[in-house]
């Protein structure tokens, strides 16, 4: 599956880290990264972290 | 017969709802009603980027899961009435629909100050169209601001206000500090002279006696006889459960919709409440049955409240972690748990209250929420006492 967040969009929440930590994570400085093909075993995960994700910025292509 | 579920209030909580009643299993009909005119949007831009015109007012629909592409929204339209022993609700426009459940997802609406006075150049901030009416109002040039109550809406229509370059925004609030009921003094205080550093002006310790004016405001009477001139009152003084519509059916509606642990209304298996409108039990405290405006509250008590309705079982226990932010100025407040509970032992965790800082509040020496105050290094901060917050046993105190 593909993951796309708008970085314009996100303000470092975490939320999504709490939802599905093994696709999204937050450096030291508190900045996201993320890994935008993740395994399709992870859907639920990362439908949830789309949900959780107070700014709305994680679509789910695919 | 198709079965259906009939979900009232199409905003956030609704939208989740419905979602999780599919992922729940549930193949069936689906209706939303709503009063607004407008898909689910989300609403706390509307304090922030949305009202300083930092993002547009399209960015704010959330985008619904495939998996309700089927079902119906009627949209402009108010539920009046229920009938839970018929299991039917009645629409404004005459409809009854017949459910096999329902979800209570109505929300709460502004409370509103009743002082005498005119009522034009008073706003509230609640929905879309409140929040394009009020950035209107502040970027007319000269634009002077009174805002009354000093909670977390009200602190940060302030800081949008100041950000879009109006010179006199004034806080008004009979308590001494802005934002202390839910975080305790030592907070209230560094928000103080944050707020003050960036040019919110605060009248404390006042309340509100009427507004002058002939057909619209043009000050704001305080209690002690004073007088704030104002062309703009933004009125954030608490809010007022929807449920009106669910009068007559024996339910306990003293403050939202009363649930049990499974989020049933008044013990019935097919009503089910969900979002700011539910009073329900968290396992994590103290069980005593409450309300909990936060953004995360939807999308937990959806997916429990889906699994009530759906599955023959009653779900696992319900001990939703809280979790809130508020963004105002430059800086950041992000809380994990419940602060409120343990606003008697407030200890600075990292930090101080002078720069950024994170701080634990406790109740009997255990505890119960974290708050981070400043950027974004120190939110992420708290983030990493979710974990322990997550791993306590659960509360047993009263309050
Ligand atoms: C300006 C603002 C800023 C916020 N900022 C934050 C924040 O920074 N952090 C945070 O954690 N939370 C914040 N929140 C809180 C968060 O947005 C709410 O908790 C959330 O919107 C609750 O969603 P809900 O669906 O339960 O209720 P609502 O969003 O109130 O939805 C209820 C819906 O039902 C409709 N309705 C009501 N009665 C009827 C009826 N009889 N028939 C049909 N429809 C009806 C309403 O019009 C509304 O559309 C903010 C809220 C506001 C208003
Ligand atoms: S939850 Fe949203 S805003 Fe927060 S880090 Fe993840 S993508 Fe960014």
């Amino acid at each position: 599956m593909k993951v796309v967040v708008d970085m314009n969009k996100c303000q470092d929440h975490g939320q999504c880290v709490f939802a599905a930590p093994d696709v999204f994570s937050l450096d030291d400085a508190g900045h996201l990264a993320y890994v935008s093909d993740p395994d399709d075993a992870l859907r639920d995960e990362v439908e949830e972290a789309a949900d959780v994700c107070p700014l709305q910025a994680i679509r789910i292509e695919a | 017969m198709n079965a259906r579920i009939v979900v009232a209030g199409a905003s956030m909580a609704g939208l989740r709802a419905a979602e999780q009643l599919r992922a729940a299993g549930w193949s069936g009909a689906i209706t939303l009603v709503g009063d607004e005119p407008h898909l689910p949007y989300n609403r706390p831009p509307l304090s922030k980027e949305v009202l300083a015109g930092k993002a547009p007012f399209e960015s704010l629909a959330f985008r619904p899961r495939a998996s309700v592409s089927d079902v119906e929204w009627r949209l402009g339209r108010t539920v009046v009435a229920a009938g839970l022993d018929e299991r039917t609700v009645r629409l404004d426009d005459g409809t009854e629909l017949s459910y096999d459940g329902l979800v209570v997802a109505t929300g709460m609406r502004p409370r509103r100050l009743n002082c005498p006075g005119p009522k034009a150049g008073r706003h509230t901030v609640r929905t879309l169209d409140d929040a394009q009416g009020l950035r209107e109002a502040l970027t007319r040039p000269g634009a002077r601001v009174v805002v009354v109550g000093a909670g977390f809406i009200g602190c940060e229509v302030a800081a949008t206000a100041v950000g879009l370059g109006v010179a006199e925004v004034t806080v008004v609030d009979p308590l001494p500090l802005p934002m202390a009921g839910p975080l305790g003094e030592l907070l209230g205080r560094a928000l103080l002279k944050r707020h003050e550093e960036r040019g919110v002006r605060f009248a404390l310790g006042a309340g509100v006696a009427g507004f002058t004016g002939g057909d619209r405001v043009t000050g704001v009477v305080l209690s002690d006889g004073s007088v704030l001139p104002a062309d703009v009152v933004v009125e954030s003084v608490g809010s007022v459960a929807n449920t009106e519509w669910l009068e007559g059916n024996g339910l306990d509606l003293t403050d939202g919709v009363l649930t049990d642990a499974c989020l049933r209304a008044g013990g019935r298996p097919d009503v089910v409440a969900v979002g700011d409108v539910a009073r329900f039990p968290n396992a994590r405290y103290d069980g005593v049955p409450r309300r909990v405006e936060h953004w995360c509250i939807p999308t937990d008590t959806a997916k429990h409240a889906a699994k009530t309705l759906v599955a023959d079982a009653a779900p696992g226990p319900f001990a939703p972690l809280p979790s809130f932010w508020s963004d105002q100025h430059d800086f950041r407040l992000q809380s994990f748990g419940a602060p409120v509970l343990g606003r008697q032992d407030v200890r600075v965790l990292d930090g101080d209250p002078e720069g950024d800082v994170l701080v634990g509040y406790h109740h009997d020496d255990r505890l119960v929420g974290v708050v981070a105050l400043g950027g974004q290094a120190v939110a992420a901060s708290a983030a990493r006492y979710r974990a322990e917050l997550l791993k306590q046993p659960a509360l047993t105190m009263t309050v």
